[in-house]
């Protein structure tokens, strides 16, 4: 076989590494250790990162893509994909975790942006990125600019689901509200939510998000899981909620479980007895206006 | 009759999808149904297990009690098709990656597998592929794909990549490195359905 007619990061290849993901859940982990409990508990992916997004907002000061000797570490020691965050519009950053071999780039609000107009142009990678919306008019505009996977922004850190709950909705609801329209009414629509009209009416024909869409922000228990995935969610991030909790083995495993489980009430209890308590967390209602992560990015 | 497609993780509505497109094309009736838990696989006439993550999977349907079953059923001879991280679950052996997350594989496949032979995400591709079974080619989706490396008599070689086996069956059983749910062509469905079907 001709190894140069083998052909690497088309749309496909990338949303199909997303498709693999849809009904996991996903992790964030800070040393090799944790990528382990994630992996033994049943996690997808891994999301390597320097701090989980509740220690980043306590330290406050600039947010950046984690050092490669972790990422390179984790991804030594686990056997799943392991992604990493690159500030919103830091091409460079992707490139590196790309040279690295991370398996997917999420281009995050968590960290501090280093570009306040334009995201990155994911098309020019081999690699696949997720990014984060809070409506669909975000959403598109990220697809459009090649991401292959969207999840709700929520609010990161806080252990409070409300702002993933409220995107989820948000953009289910404006999916909804496209069914029926006439293509005048939906380029009007594709106007007015500053998204390209082929993936709006793409969008309006499939009924949901031309690629896959998971919960992320907030979630912190087997029951937040669970109810993400009732809203709709493909599957789930968890940031601070796994390695925040009492017993990070226990909740990693409950966690899982729970998203396998989603629509079976009895299951949960079961899954949510007995795990240690979750991180503490704060309400998203005390965060100051202009200091919300999900308010990054455009 | 019933085709069911474990349903713990991955692209399990794709394969859905693309059982019922293949049921239409060839006037057959059948109900696909999604497995996540143990009681179904008793009462399938098939079994896809998708793609995902292997890790995850073998964890998964250990501990959700339906790999016994799904044992059981390849015992009985019922078809079944695994792709992608379906073909290291089928699987008798697995590499050290394999190994080191002490993954129970069902060894139903006289298979040895290596695990991420194809490479992590960067190095996924698409290519064409000439299968044993069919005069044209084939549009293979490989995803940090796996690979076969040792196949035993009884099994069936039927398209081999860079010297990696990358689809196989041993009777009724079918493992495919590959993505057949992720193209739209429904060639492999179909062979899949003939099985069932006779």
């Amino acid at each position: 076989m001709d190894f140069e007619k083998l052909r690497h990061g088309t749309e496909l290849i990338k949303r199909g590494f997303a498709k693999m993901q849809k009904g996991g859940v996903i992790m964030d982990v800070t040393t090799p250790e944790q990528a382990r409990i994630a992996e033994e508990a049943g996690a997808v992916a891994v999301m390597a990162l320097h701090a989980v997004p509740a220690d980043i907002r306590k330290a406050g000061g600039v947010a950046r893509m984690a050092d490669p000797e972790i990422i390179q570490q984790i991804i030594d020691t686990v056997t799943i994909p392991v992604m990493a965050k690159a500030r919103i519009g830091h091409f460079v950053e992707a490139e590196i975790l790309e040279a690295l071999g991370a398996d997917m780039v999420d281009e995050s609000e968590v960290l501090t942006p280093a570009d306040p107009y334009f995201h990155i142009d994911k098309t020019e990678f081999t690699v696949p990125f997720v990014c984060g919306a809070r409506n669909l008019g975000e959403a598109l505009r990220r697809i459009n600019e090649g991401a292959a996977m969207i999840r709700t922004k929520g609010e990161a850190g806080t252990g409070d689901v409300s702002q993933a709950v409220k995107h989820m909705k948000q953009i289910q609801g404006e999916i909804r509200a496209l069914a029926g329209k006439t293509k005048e009414e939906l380029i009007k629509v594709a106007r007015e939510i500053e998204a390209p009209i082929e993936l709006v009416m793409e969008t309006a024909e499939m009924q949901r998000l031309p690629v896959v869409n998971f919960a992320a922000g907030g979630v912190a228990t087997p029951a937040d899981a669970a109810l993400m995935m009732r809203l709709g969610a493909d599957g789930v991030f968890v940031g601070s909620g796994i390695f925040k909790a009492e017993n990070p083995a226990l909740m990693a495993k409950a966690v899982v479980e729970a998203v396998n489980n989603y629509n079976d009430p009895a299951k949960l209890v079961e899954i949510s007895k007995g795990i240690g308590e979750g991180m503490k967390g704060i309400s998203a209602d005390t965060i100051p206006k202009g200091e919300g992560l999900q308010e990054r990015g455009w | 009759m019933k085709i069911g497609v474990i349903a713990i993780q991955g692209a399990v509505s794709e394969h859905a999808e693309a059982l019922r497109k293949a049921l239409v094309e060839r006037g057959e009736e059948a109900e696909v149904v999604e497995i996540k838990h143990k009681g179904i696989v008793p009462e399938c006439s098939g079994i896809v297990i998708p793609g995902g993550e292997s890790t995850t999977l073998c964890r998964l349907l250990a501990r959700e009690g339906v790999a016994e079953e799904i044992k059981e059923a390849a015992s009985r001879g019922v078809p079944i098709l695994g792709t992608c991280a379906g073909l290291i679950v089928l699987a008798k052996e697995g590499d050290e990656q394999v190994e080191k997350t002490s993954q129970e594989l069902l060894g139903i496949m006289d298979t040895k597998v290596n695990r991420n032979a194809f490479g992590r995400q960067r190095d996924s591709f698409e290519a064409e592929l000439e299968l044993e079974i069919f005069d044209l080619p084939y549009t293979g989706i490989f995803i940090r794909a796996p690979g076969i490396t040792e196949c035993g008599k009884g099994v069936r070689v039927l398209g081999e990549l860079d010297g990696m086996v990358i689809a196989a069956e041993q009777g009724n059983v079918m493992a495919l490195a590959f993505h057949p749910e992720l193209t739209g062509d429904l060639r492999i469905h179909q062979y899949f359905l003939d099985k069932i079907f006779g």
